[in-house]
């Protein structure tokens, strides 16, 4: 049995057989097949030999050689080709070994390679080069050639890979895959993307995973605590199984909570809205009971495209939000570049410090014809649906001018060619800086509303990269720090009675929410998967004593100290969250 | 009747067994219907696997001892003592140092 820690990106709990998968780099990576397709795998190397042959014996007699050497080069790559012993090594290893036929071709080759390059007269060792055009060959056969394992799974399995693509996952037959864990990742991952809007497990960054993993061993991976665990034993598989449908109930609970309201029990409503990425996830939010979209990130337009979107891309995408939400409101940040995320033709110089450096709106303020074409697109879409613009890293009142000024600029633009727009447009900012909380009171006075985002907040306020594992724990929402902002950005947004809300993290964890309530917070928005469990927890509290909590917190001097506090408080309220 | 035929033969061509004369060997090899084997101190291989051979990595001056079983033993070895030492692979000579 073997435990390995990553990123939890989607909750649920998946017990299966593993599915390591290829990725698509040159070098091979070790990868399994199912049992059921071995024959057919065999049948690929025995296929790419043939036509590798024919190819060979092709180019054999159509070509007059400039001479005999290179004849004799290729008349050596037949005899290989026809090597029963070589084929024989190759598809024992798809056959018993249950490995993909790439695989097998390429660690063939690539051992017999290694054992002429280990020879020491020069002129063996160098013919190591005749195996790598060999090995090259044949896997060229393979090239596009339709990849079956994943298209053709008919067993329930988990699916391991370094990380996954589009295009792989738009080939999966989603029926039988129960979850994913993936080496490489973050929060918003393709994976992780893919899996939330699947409902199903995920676990990324896990680093190694794949090479750990042996073909059908049998996975465990668990959604809600970021833990993959590789052949189990057989307590954890039953403590697992009981894990799994426990939550399976909890899930079925939850949903016949959708059209109800979020409702304290003493009639305090909440507003519940959903943090989407892409536009065919707003659907979801909406399934979930989710009234709105909080936090529509909208950076994927960027990241998942070859070139840079044009105004109509973003135009599209927007009203394909609309067209789901109607009236509900839609609240649109404004692209969050740089540090971990890149465009296209602005390959951000390096910076020794990016999380302090260019990004997010210091960028958009640095490249104004990408923020423009962005602006101009939500201004359009804005008299089609309720939209709201929300300027992300805003750290000082001149910033958030400076934005301002620019969204001025483009609705006179758009008023010169006589577009419609919404001149009216709320116009909020993220608070996630030290300095935005501190001065919560001065910006209130020139934005329509906030909305904290937890994430970057804890990180600066604390100075901690959560993901450095080295420092890592000392991560938490729970640090009275943080506590102290959140209570003062809460106060300075009542007295200019504009709204703040949560979008980060801390408002889809169920240890925090009795908290926030009691700080004030009445609007939350979340990955839709937990607007369920949050609605559930808001219906069994009361304002009242959730103002006790927030006031007891804040007495406290200590991280360990409130979590302690928080934990066993929701733990009284809502057990089988936990 | 089976009969088996076991000589030893040394590399003589300049350049010892590389990929071409790793080619012919298995091509004669391959005219005959008897399991042939070739081996040097370290291993055993099939003399009409080209990658078998070429993965014994026979340098100049180095000794394989071939044995075949089958019918046609006694002409397999001795074609293949032809190929080896009398036509050298078509190769030029090994001049050992002295």
């Amino acid at each position: 049995m073997e435990i390995k820690k990553g990123i939890a990106v989607s909750p649920g709990i998946a017990i299966a057989k593993s599915l390591v998968i290829d990725s698509e780099d040159y070098r091979i990576p070790r990868r399994s097949i199912l049992p059921s397709a071995k024959v057919a795998e065999v049948k690929r190397v025995r296929d790419a030999f043939k036509n590798a042959i024919a190819e060979l014996e092709d180019i054999h007699s159509e070509k007059d050689f400039e001479g005999e050497r290179i004849k004799d080069i290729f008349a050596v790559h037949l005899r290989f080709l026809k090597d029963k012993n070589l084929r024989k090594k190759i598809t024992d290893l798809v056959y018993n070994d249950l490995l993909t036929a790439e695989y097998a071709i390429s660690t063939t080759l690539r051992e017999v390679a290694n054992h002429f390059a280990s020879v020491q007269d020069k002129y063996i060792s160098e013919r190591a080069a005749d195996i790598y055009d060999i090995e090259k060959r044949l896997l060229r056969q393979m090239l596009g050639e339709k990849r079956h394992d994943i298209a053709s799974i008919t067993d329930e399995v988990v699916i391991v890979a370094h990380e996954l693509s589009p295009t792989q996952t738009a080939g999966f037959d989603k029926k039988y895959i129960r979850g994913f864990a993936t080496d490489a990742g973050g929060r918003t991952s393709h994976t992780a993307i893919v899996a939330r809007s699947m409902g199903i497990p995920a676990v990324v960054g896990l680093e190694d995973v794949t090479s750990n993993v042996a073909p059908m061993a049998t996975v465990i991976i668990d959604g809600n605590r970021g833990v993959v665990i590789i052949d189990p034993d057989e307590t954890t598989l039953k403590q697992y199984t009981e894990f799994a449908l426990e939550f399976e109930r909890l899930e079925r609970e939850l949903d016949t909570l959708r059209d109800m309201d979020a409702i304290t029990r003493d009639g305090v409503t909440v507003e519940l809205y959903g943090n989407i990425e892409f536009p065919n996830e707003a659907e979801m939010v909406l399934d979930k009971g989710g009234h709105g979209i909080g936090l529509y990130r909208t950076e994927f337009l960027y990241l998942y495209s070859e070139m840079e979107p044009t105004e109509d891309d973003h135009y599209k995408a927007y009203r394909e939000v609309l067209r789901v939400t109607g009236n509900l409101p839609v609240i649109i940040r404004t692209m969050d570049l740089g540090a971990d995320k890149f465009t296209q033709s602005k390959r951000f110089v390096r910076e020794s410090n990016p999380f302090l450096g260019l990004r997010s709106i210091r960028f958009c303020l640095q490249n104004l014809v990408l923020f423009k074409t962005q602006l101009r697109a939500i201004l359009r879409a804005s008299v089609e649906g309720n939209i709201r613009i929300m300027f992300p890293l805003i750290s000082s009142l001149h910033e958030l001018r400076q934005a301002k000024m620019i969204l001025r600029d483009v609705m006179e633009d758009l008023d010169e060619d006589k577009i419609k727009y919404n001149p009216n447009v709320p116009v909020g900012i993220m608070i996630e800086t030290p300095s935005a909380a501190l001065t919560a009171s001065i910006l209130a006075n020139e934005s329509d509303f906030f909305s904290i985002g937890t994430n970057d907040l804890i990180q600066y306020t604390l100075a901690v990269d959560r993901g450095n594992e080295r420092v890592s724990t000392l991560y938490s929402g729970a640090d009275p720090a943080v506590i102290k902002l959140m209570r003062s950005v809460m106060h300075d947004a009542n007295k200019a009675k504009i709204n703040a809300s949560i979008c980060g993290e801390m408002a889809s964890d169920p240890e925090f929410i009795m908290l926030l309530l009691g700080l004030g917070y009445r609007t939350f928005s979340l990955a839709p998967p937990m607007i369920p469990e949050i609605k559930k927890l808001i219906r069994s509290v009361t304002i009242e004593s959730c103002n006790s909590i927030a006031r007891k917190v804040l007495m406290m001097n200590s991280e360990r100290e409130v979590i302690n506090y928080l934990r066993s408080a929701a733990m009284k309220v809502l057990p089988e969250v936990f | 009747m089976a009969e088996v035929s076991q000589i030893e033969v040394q590399v003589k061509n300049a350049n010892g067994m590389h990929m071409r004369p790793a080619m012919q060997f298995v091509d004669v090899a391959s005219r005959f219907a008897s399991k042939i084997s070739v081996s040097n101190e370290k291993l055993t291989v099939d003399g009409k696997s080209i990658m078998h051979m070429a993965m014994l990595a026979a340098v100049a001056g180095s000794k394989l001892k071939i044995k075949a079983e089958g019918n046609d033993a006694k002409a397999a070895t001795a074609a293949l003592k032809e190929l080896v030492e009398d036509r050298m692979f078509d190769e030029p000579a090994w001049v050992p140092k002295a």
